[in-house]
């Protein structure tokens, strides 16, 4: 590629942006307060479903006494993420507690009580950047329990080894940061940039990619400037592009298609193209575990809103319950109206204070009445603000329409699967239509739909396999019993008149033979049912 | 809809709402409304006036009559625009019960028996303007000319009171056919443009308003200008207005240049009767027509080729409001056909092909 090339592409770049909306970033409440350590809290709950995949299954026992970074639960399946002790300390429990999930149903749960001896568990040996292998950085990564930091929390190690199975050429990293008032990645650059570029050229290895585009929105200047003098001799084929403020410029597919102009097809990998996206606090965590062999045990979160008294930016352990952390910050200021465990966006309200912050929390808001919206609903005008703001050329205002008409099929058709919930319709209606709700509903309606189908089909397909095996062995029995017959027939016939024997009623045993041998069948294929129905 | 316990992301909002819309929209229509009151005198304003407060009359009972919430939805400003866009629409010294009919035509046979807001396949002013074109051809053509407030010959509050309430002969003498009237009409008596246009029109009084016609439509550059303060707020994009404008400029110019003596230019076109009026304000209508860009485009045009039709070659002088209806019922069909391409896949829906990647 020659050195005019890059140009000329960054130049159209910024035309393919389509859709979006432009929030209020707020960012300013807490974009000036530096990165603090949050005083060790009085327990820890640490859920062991912290990150998408199976949950993981714990390794220790009540009344254990655990060293910080101590393995506490490990990764169950290809896709989990092992669980480490942030602090040292007691196992006081391992039960069910309630979540940092919108529904506030409790989840199995480790609860540490810190000994605040802060006693490090033996860490495996620091990584050397040029002398580790891919397979030896992923395998850290794995160790280490990093998932994705963004929010979406997808084990990196499985994202770093997709090497095996894609021909990769780009890095992206995505920094852009694109929810409101969220400064923690903004912090984290600014303040660690060197540790990021490090965290960087270990994925780079890992992937075996040498081309990297970090993506930054260009309201942080900053950031850009710090991460421009970071990777100067730690990064050899690297950019650091300042890219439009618009959220959501920080969704996955997104960003790939204003950094590279490439688009990623319709339900498939940024990875089908070529290009693997990591986040920046990932490349941080992922830092600290090559060079120090430190587990994912802390994150950095914004704590921000008009109803919080002092925003911060705080690095809290995993598993500290977010009331401390709200304490820690001052308070609150009044009743907000809205209290969030990540952006305004994306974020869930938070069910339960007494819940801790996990791997994927980016952000606890609270917001005044004046910054969230009304409750108020209006008809829909078909103003087209939904589809002009859509990233993804849907059209919301249809996609709801029918949905509402529960034709949940013909909604598809139209495009609701390919809908990546970031909420930009619901932002720009002025009718205040709940769009982006009314498309998780139909999405988890039509998961449920799809599963229940496939039970379905599943408990058929078992059904008519039983039946027919039933009939195999009816018909053998049969075959068997009447070629019995025939040769005692035959031998009776040597030796004994016909007339004395009593002929047992033609039927009956026909009918015992299956049954009796249907009974361990049956035990074997009902397990296969319940699990298949699982 | 009973949401209001609901707590969804996401919880930031750009605080717009329909109000706010309808206001921008009024705001837009300030400078042509206000220049329209001044050079047609009191009568107009008692009409502007009847109007409004009678679509809201009938707003409210619409709504009472639909058990929807009369404090939440009469005032959203939607039943306000229609008044006013009806108001817009009529001769200015036309009698009161053409503004009442009018507001009841638009607010319930044009919204509220399809559903109310939201609901309606077809702008309620333009309806409202089509069955009173029809029903009422004499009133609803008969124009003057502008006799500005407080100027020689004007009437004065009094008179002008009596014009709209109570109807008076006296001032039928300065009555006279719109532009667009009088030319289609010489036209008809095989005279050529070149020596009808002369007599009747200058450019300069079109674009500035000094000419017989509607409440709102008189001059196209206070006009433009709404527009213009429309696509600054992004109350409406580009793509319809543009198209509409477009179209006929293009049409006419061709028109123009194979017969000049039978077709007037682009100019003529654009600036006599109501196109850019409904350009900017009728034909953006949220509620009838399209949503997407590429749909806002066919429809724009779709208006500007029918328009066209109407004025060249059919009975009516002014073909807008008939082209405007007619694409409100094809916007469905058009909404259905044409989508936004879905990110990722091509225009068939299909999704996109894989060039490098996938060992």
């Amino acid at each position: 590629m020659s050195f005019a090339f890059p140009n000329f592409r960054a130049a159209r770049k910024l035309l393919s942006i389509r859709g979006g909306v432009h929030p209020n970033d707020q960012k300013i409440l807490s974009s000036e307060s530096a990165i603090e350590q949050m005083p060790l809290p009085n327990l820890l709950r640490i859920p062991l479903q912290q990150h998408i995949g199976a949950l993981a299954e714990p390794v220790v026992a009540k009344g254990d006494i655990v060293d910080k970074g101590q393995l506490l639960a490990v990764g169950q399946g290809s896709v989990s993420a092992s669980i480490h002790a942030p602090t040292s300390g007691l196992i006081v429990a391992i039960s069910r507690f309630v979540a940092p999930h919108p529904s506030g149903l409790p989840v199995p749960t480790i609860t540490l009580r810190p000994d605040r001896e802060e006693r490090w568990t033996d860490l495996p040996s620091p990584l050397d950047l040029e002398k580790s292998t891919p397979e030896e950085i992923a395998k850290r990564v794995a160790s280490a329990g990093i998932v994705g930091m963004g929010g979406a929390t997808f084990p990196s190690s499985v994202k770093l080894n997709l090497r095996n199975r894609f021909k990769l050429e780009t890095l992206i990293i995505n920094a852009a940061e694109c929810e409101p008032y969220l400064t923690c990645d903004d912090r984290l650059l600014r303040e660690r940039s060197a540790d990021v570029a490090d965290g960087i050229a270990f994925m780079a290895r890992a992937l075996d990619i040498n081309k990297i585009i970090i993506g930054i929105e260009e309201n942080k200047p900053d950031a850009i400037a710090a991460m421009s003098k970071a990777v100067e001799g730690v990064l050899a084929n690297v950019q650091i592009v300042a890219i439009p403020t618009r959220y959501p410029m920080g969704s996955e597919k997104h960003l790939v298609q204003v950094l590279t102009g490439q688009e990623t097809p319709a339900r498939g990998l940024t990875a089908d193209i070529g290009i693997i996206v990591h986040n920046g606090a990932t490349a941080y965590a992922i830092h600290k575990a090559a060079r120090f062999g430190h587990p994912l045990i802390s994150r950095i979160l914004t704590v921000s809103g008009r109803a919080v008294k002092r925003p911060a930016n705080v690095e809290v352990l995993i598993g500290t319950p977010i009331v401390d952390i709200i304490t820690h910050c001052g308070g609150l200021v009044g009743t907000p109206s809205r209290l969030l465990l990540g952006g305004p966006m994306m974020g869930q309200p938070i069910a339960n204070t007494r819940s801790p912050v996990v791997k994927g929390s980016n952000g606890i808001l609270a917001l005044s009445h004046n910054e969230t919206r009304r409750d108020e609903i209006m008809p829909c005008i078909r103003c087209g603000n939904c589809v002009n703001a859509c990233p993804s050329g849907l059209t919301p205002l249809d996609m709801n329409a029918r949905i509402r008409n529960e034709e949940l099929d013909s909604a598809v058709d139209i495009g609701l699967l390919d809908c990546v919930s970031c909420g930009a319709c619901s932002y720009a209606c002025p009718s205040n239509i709940p769009l982006v709700q009314s498309f998780n509903y139909a999405k988890g309606k039509l998961i449920v739909q799809q599963r229940t189908k496939q039970r379905q089909e599943e408990t058929k397909r078992l059904a008519k396999q039983r039946n027919d095996r039933m009939e195999r062995i009816a018909a053998a029995k049969r075959e068997a019993m009447a070629r019995r017959k025939a040769e005692k027939a035959a031998k009776l016939k040597k030796h004994t008149p016909e007339k004395e024997i009593a002929p047992p009623s033609s039927s009956s045993p026909l009918i015992a033979a299956p049954n009796k041998s249907a009974e361990p069948l049956e035990a074997s294929v009902e397990p296969l049912i319940t699990e298949a129905a699982q | 809809m009973n949401s209001q316990s609901l707590v969804c992301g996401p919880h930031a909002h750009s605080m717009t709402s329909i109000s706010n819309v309808m206001m921008l929209v009024i705001l837009a229509l300030l400078p042509t409304t206000l220049f329209g009151l001044y050079v047609f005198g009191w009568p107009a304003i008692f009409l502007f006036l009847v109007t409004i407060v009678s679509a809201l009359f009938f707003e409210a009972i619409c709504l009472a009559i639909a058990q929807k919430s009369i404090t939440r939805y009469l005032f959203d400003g939607s039943a306000l625009l229609t008044g006013w866009l009806v108001a817009m629409t009529l001769p200015p010294w036309a009698p009161w019960w053409i503004g009442v009919l009018g507001s009841g035509i638009a607010i319930i046979i044009g919204k509220h028996l399809y559903g109310g807001l939201g609901q309606n396949p077809f702008n309620p002013a333009m309806v409202a303007r089509i069955m009173l074109l029809i029903s009422f051809p004499l009133h609803m053509t008969t124009w003057i000319m502008p006799a500005p407030l407080l100027s020689d010959g004007a009437p004065g509050i009094i008179e002008g009171f009596t014009i709209t309430f109570f109807g008076d002969a006296k001032f039928d003498a300065i009555s006279q056919a719109s532009v667009l009237d009088y030319v289609s009409a010489e036209l008809g008596r095989s005279r050529t443009l070149e020596s009808i246009l002369p007599e009747t029109f200058s450019y300069l009084n079109l674009t500035l308003g000094q000419v017989p016609g509607c409440i709102g439509e008189t001059s196209a550059l206070l006009i433009l200008i709404g527009g213009v303060m429309l696509l600054i707020t992004r109350t409406i994009t580009w793509h319809i207005p543009v198209s509409l404008i477009v179209t006929t400029i293009v049409l006419a110019s061709i028109c123009n240049i194979l017969d000049p003596n039978r077709y007037p230019d682009a100019v003529f076109h654009l600036t006599s009767g109501s196109l850019i009026f409904c350009a900017f304000f009728i034909a953006t209508d949220y509620v009838t027509s399209p949503t997407a860009p590429t749909a806002q485009l066919v429809y724009g045009v779709g208006i500007a080729l029918l328009t066209f039709v109407i004025r060249t070659w059919a009975a009516f002088p002014e073909g807008v409001g008939f082209a405007i209806l007619f694409m409100n019922a094809c916007t469905p069909l058009i909404d259905h056909f044409i989508r936004p391409r879905v990110f990722g896949r091509n225009r068939s829906g299909k999704p996109l092909l894989t060039n490098t990647g996938g060992k």
